[in-house]
């Protein structure tokens, strides 16, 4: 049995969270919100033809693993990444890690870790914990979304590491195996902010970036001629769960991406950035008060309290302020 | 920070780290209770899956559907997931979703089912029926 010593700190995101807090634990001094934009994690995609739990699916932030993958390479760290055939393989293999005193980062299904409460127990597969040691037959767990520290049972972990569905983690985990003596944070940020912009403002698909929040905004104002009153408040209900009840940090991660680009403004003492990082808190805002009036509309049930129509135009809103942010953003000379 | 906490599903066991400008202009993780329109969210995605739960109950009683159908939702799973779980065709678990199917199934195949939806057996066969007292 054996416990590494490891500091556990709460943090909004899992995937940044993890980031950071495995970073920290090899002398890294990183933040949260410096982990989560060297890595491009904010984004806005809307996919309408392809649904979870029979709900269009949305998301504000990149695809999962992305984060970890872009800090480790943009701050040149050295990681090893394993998947396997078999529970028992991948269980095995954890022990060991443990055992050599390495903290390790896995991907884990949300539905079959007990210690969450069970309003938040739904099947999402990209759940990213750390376990750091394993005592009277359990494991110990740092879940960045937590306050605290927890522990699951091997079989309940097993499961949670092997879950179906869409992506299927198939036990995939994780160490950090080398951190230099010196980072480059510099143009790592530089970096993480040039592709951040890369992936809102150029896919030429209505689905993905920052055309996606003009297309959501065209589907709201046709949900009460497309769709039952039920339906249609259960759309609205999934985007603001995504926005706000996973952890982002608030307002669909905007507040997060503008910590970031305060930190980084001091770190590399300029103004610009923190000028930027105060307009997105701004822009935060905006996607609070639509999320606020989504939720009266579905309170309501009814369609004269806030009209679809004036949800629609919040949100166009926040799509015309972050094409105008996200072009500016880009056009910082480096 | 809105400190909005729903007693819901242990909703307000945790408190969430959320990013805020504080008075000096500078970003703190700060400890949020909840927020009442994601609460009004979180709810509503409950709300339906109970009274999709009630629903599919009355149609188990009245020999409508199987109880596989109930668990199914119980576990919040959908016929795509449910079908990879217990590694059959969709088609073959919605025709287990048939009361005169799920009643031949094989004990084996019961098995499968129970240990996916964490239950006995008996406890999936008895689905909705009367108790014998």
């Amino acid at each position: 049995m054996s416990t590494i010593e490891y500091n556990h700190s709460q943090h909004a995101h899992c995937e940044s969270g993890v980031t950071a807090n495995l970073l920290r634990h090899q002398g890294l001094d990183i933040s949260e919100p410096m982990a989560f934009g060297i890595g491009a994690g904010i984004f806005f995609a809307h996919i309408p033809f392809i649904k979870v739990s029979g709900t269009p699916g949305s998301t504000f932030r990149t695809w999962p693993g992305a984060i970890f993958k872009r800090v480790t390479e943009r701050l040149h760290i050295k990681a090893k990444a394993q998947k396997f055939s078999s529970p028992e393989k991948a269980m095995l293999a954890l022990d060991q890690a443990v055992e050599a005193g390495k903290p390790t980062g896995m991907l884990s299904s949300v539905f079959y870790l007990p210690y969450l409460p069970e309003a938040f127990r739904f099947h999402f597969n990209a759940h990213n914990l750390v376990v750091y040691g394993k005592e009277s037959n359990e494991y110990l767990v740092s879940d960045p979304v937590l306050e605290d520290v927890a522990r699951i049972a091997p079989e309940d972990l097993a499961k949670a590491r092997f879950a179906k569905g869409t992506p299927e983690p198939r036990g995939f985990m994780y160490n950090i195996t080398e951190v230099p003596k010196q980072v480059d944070y510099a143009k790592a940020i530089e970096k993480g902010i040039k592709q951040t912009v890369f992936f809102m403002m150029s896919p030429p698909l209505p689905w993905f970036g920052n055309k996606a929040i003009f297309l959501l905004a065209d589907k709201i104002r046709k949900y009460p001629t497309k769709l039952p009153p039920r339906k249609a408040s259960l759309y609205l209900g999934n985007i603001i769960r995504m926005q706000e009840e996973i952890g982002t940090g608030g307002a669909g991660f905007r507040y997060l991406y503008a910590a970031f680009l305060q930190e980084a403004g001091e770190m590399l003492k300029r103004d610009d950035l923190q000028e930027m990082s105060a307009e997105l808190t701004a822009i935060g805002d905006e996607w609070r008060n639509f999320a606020y009036n989504a939720a009266r509309q579905m309170k309501a049930r009814q369609t004269d309290v806030v009209s679809y129509d004036e949800l629609s135009l919040l949100l166009r809103g926040c799509g015309e302020k972050e094409k105008d942010f996200f072009k500016r953003l880009g056009k910082l000379k480096w | 920070m809105p400190q909005d906490s729903l007693e819901y599903k242990d909703r307000d066991k945790l408190k969430k780290l959320v990013y805020a400008v504080g008075k000096d202009g500078k970003y703190t993780g700060v400890g949020s209770s909840g927020w009442d329109p994601e609460n009004v969210a979180t709810k509503q995605a409950w709300d339906a899956i109970e009274e999709e739960l009630a629903e599919t109950m009355k149609q188990v009683q009245a020999g409508e559907v199987s109880p596989i159908a109930w668990y199914m939702q119980k576990k919040l799973m959908d016929l795509p997931l449910l079908a990879q779980y217990v590694g059959k065709w969709q088609w073959q678990v919605k025709r287990h979703m048939k009361p005169q199917v799920f009643n031949e199934l094989s004990d084996k195949m019961l098995e499968k089912y129970a240990s996916v939806f964490e239950i006995t057996v008996e406890e999936l066969k008895n689905l909705g029926k009367k108790e014998n007292t």
